[in-house]
């Protein structure tokens, strides 16, 4: 099962990132991880939280723009070639990875956590791939219990 | 759809003319009598009430304009005794000086019959519920049309502007059927109805009548998808009255000018020569009916074209098609002319809605154009190419709307400030003078 990421428009301009976190923080929404790609004007702030329905809906509420996006959490083993041998599976099965973003675990620090933005309608192909070859694929309970 | 007065709203040509000469004699002298400040310039153009014999002859006279109503200020336009005044009324005064109306109670009178004649063209009957919320008080939206709403005999909610939250709980309560106000502010109770989760059937509301600000056919699309309802223009101006000046039928193509007190005409703003029938100019119109204020040759400065062609609503009155804008509104932009009602259309037409901004400022010594338009939920997506692919898109757009390169900004929702009354959409930050 695919991760729900929440895709956040904002304008490029002082505090709004602020502005999204506070709305967070005040409803008590734990991020588990956090990407951010901008332009001049705008970007767009992407992250995976506890509790994903909620956080759209608060958001949504406070007047942000967003959309929820399936894609595939991956943990990995905190070793050398870790990230490259996923690569390496979603290469073989000619899965295209648009943008990723890494973060900590939380309980155990043996791993990492990758998040991947696969092609449209591509995570649950990406995600069996892996499987296969026997790498750990995070569903969103996962993610809540972090 | 019904007629408030049918026999003159219907009347054949001639008849108006003859109506028209008749006025217009009566008119040019009681000006000639009673205003000397007019006088003055009819004398400096060396004609006299007895040049004018028809409307024929109304090219002779002199014009007024912008200029003139600040000279004469406050008083100096007044063509009867103070004492017969039972009102003044006064424009927001967004373009310099704000402009005193006087107004008998005649003129009041005929004044509401042309906003009971507009509501009655959009399908108003006195079965109706009409909320006006234009504001009221100085501004002749609030007052005009809920004069006219009081003739058809509508139950009558006067809002005025503001408080949008009553507004929509006004709507829904008395199950309003007819809404009056700016078109900016019936997209933005449209807005918020729809944040609310109303659906258009949900709406009570099966007509709008809007004006006071110059909007695109996009704009009435979108608001009358959004409303689920029919939206009517119309249009006048506190020098000559207030709304109902001119109004649209059913067959929205064009607003019947109320031809018995108002006589229009197209010239050429820059030569004053009076244009043939069917060519765009500014809009002139010289008041035959109002007595406290009277208006000769007044120039709107708002550019259109006026066609005489046959309606199929039956009205006779001669129809201007809506304004481009105002010639104050235009700017002219590394000398180029741009209306703010281009840019509208580009961003309807691209998907956005009316919620937009125009910043001009002056860079080393260039002209730049900023076009601020709010994302919306419907075209966000979580690709940033594809954004930036609309953006680009849009740009493209407006280049080939207005011939120049404009900067387009993706801003957040509600970003830019929603308006109760008109909206203001053009920021210009050069110092020019």
């Amino acid at each position: 099962m695919a991760i729900k990421q929440i895709s956040v428009f904002l304008e490029n301009k002082p505090g709004t990132l602020l502005e999204m976190t506070g709305v967070l923080a005040k409803e008590n929404i734990d991020m588990r991880a956090l990407s951010l790609s901008e332009t001049k004007d705008f970007g767009i702030a992407r992250f995976i939280a506890d509790d994903v329905y909620k956080a759209a809906s608060v958001l949504k509420e406070a007047g942000f723009i967003n959309s929820l996006t399936p894609v595939v959490g991956v943990e990995i083993p905190d070793d050398v070639g870790g990230l490259d041998k996923v690569l390496r599976v979603l290469n073989e099965a000619k899965i295209n990875v648009e943008y990723m973003y890494a973060f900590l675990g939380g309980g155990t620090q043996e791993h990492a956590y990758f998040v991947f933005r696969v092609g449209k309608d591509k995570e649950k192909e990406a995600e069996s791939a892996l499987k296969a070859k026997g790498i750990t694929v995070v569903t969103q309970d996962d993610i809540s219990k972090v | 759809m019904g007629y408030y007065q049918k026999e003159i709203e219907c009347a054949p040509r001639g008849e108006i003319v003859a109506l028209q000469n008749e006025r217009l004699l009566a008119q040019v002298r009681h000006v000639w009598d009673n205003v000397p400040y007019y006088r003055k310039k009819m004398e400096e153009k060396n004609v006299t009430p007895k040049d004018i014999a028809s409307i024929d002859d109304l090219h002779k006279l002199p014009f007024l304009s912008k200029k003139d109503l600040r000279e004469a200020y406050p008083y100096g336009l007044l063509a009867v005794p103070l004492a017969d005044c039972v009102r003044i009324q006064s424009t927001s005064g967004t373009t310099g000086k704000r402009v005193v109306a006087f107004y008998t109670q005649e003129d009041i009178d005929l004044w509401e019959d042309c906003c009971a004649r507009a509501i009655m063209a959009a399908g108003g009957t006195k079965e109706d519920v009409c909320q006006v919320s234009y504001g009221y008080g100085l501004f002749t939206g609030g007052p005009g049309l809920n004069g006219g709403s009081h003739r058809v005999g509508c139950l009558t909610i006067p809002t005025s502007s503001g408080n949008t939250e009553r507004q929509i709980m006004f709507i829904n309560d008395l199950r309003a059927t007819i809404l009056c106000c700016t078109p900016s502010y019936a997209a933005y109770l449209g807005e918020s109805m729809k944040e609310m989760g109303m659906q258009p059937e949900d709406i009570p509301l099966k007509a709008g009548i809007f004006g006071a600000e110059a909007w695109s056919e996009e704009m009435r699309r979108d608001i009358e998808k959004t409303l689920g309802i029919k939206a009517y223009d119309i249009y006048g101006l506190t020098e000559l009255s207030g709304p109902g000046v001119s109004f649209e039928c059913e067959a929205q193509q064009g607003m019947h000018i109320n031809e018995d007190h108002f006589i229009a005409e197209i010239i050429d703003p820059d030569t004053e020569e009076v244009l043939p029938e069917g060519e765009q100019g500014e809009l002139v119109f010289t008041a035959v009916t109002k007595k406290a204020f009277p208006m000769m040759r007044y120039r709107t400065r708002d550019i259109c074209v006026l066609t005489r062609e046959q309606c199929p609503c039956g009205r006779t009155h001669v129809r201007m098609k809506k304004p481009r804008g105002r010639s104050d509104d235009m700017l002219i932009i590394r000398g180029v002319n741009v209306f703010p009602s281009q840019i509208e259309t580009v961003l309807l037409n691209h998907g956005y809605a009316a919620n937009y901004q125009i910043l001009v400022d002056r860079v080393n010594n260039t002209d730049t154009l900023d076009v601020h338009v709010e994302m919306t939920p419907e075209m966000f997506t979580d690709n940033m190419g594809e954004i930036a692919q609309m953006q680009r898109k849009l740009v493209e757009g407006l280049r080939s709307m207005l011939g120049i390169t404009a900067n387009v900004t993706l801003v957040a929702p509600k970003s830019i400030t929603r308006s109760e009354g008109k909206a203001v959409r053009v920021i210009d930050n050069r110092k020019l003078y």
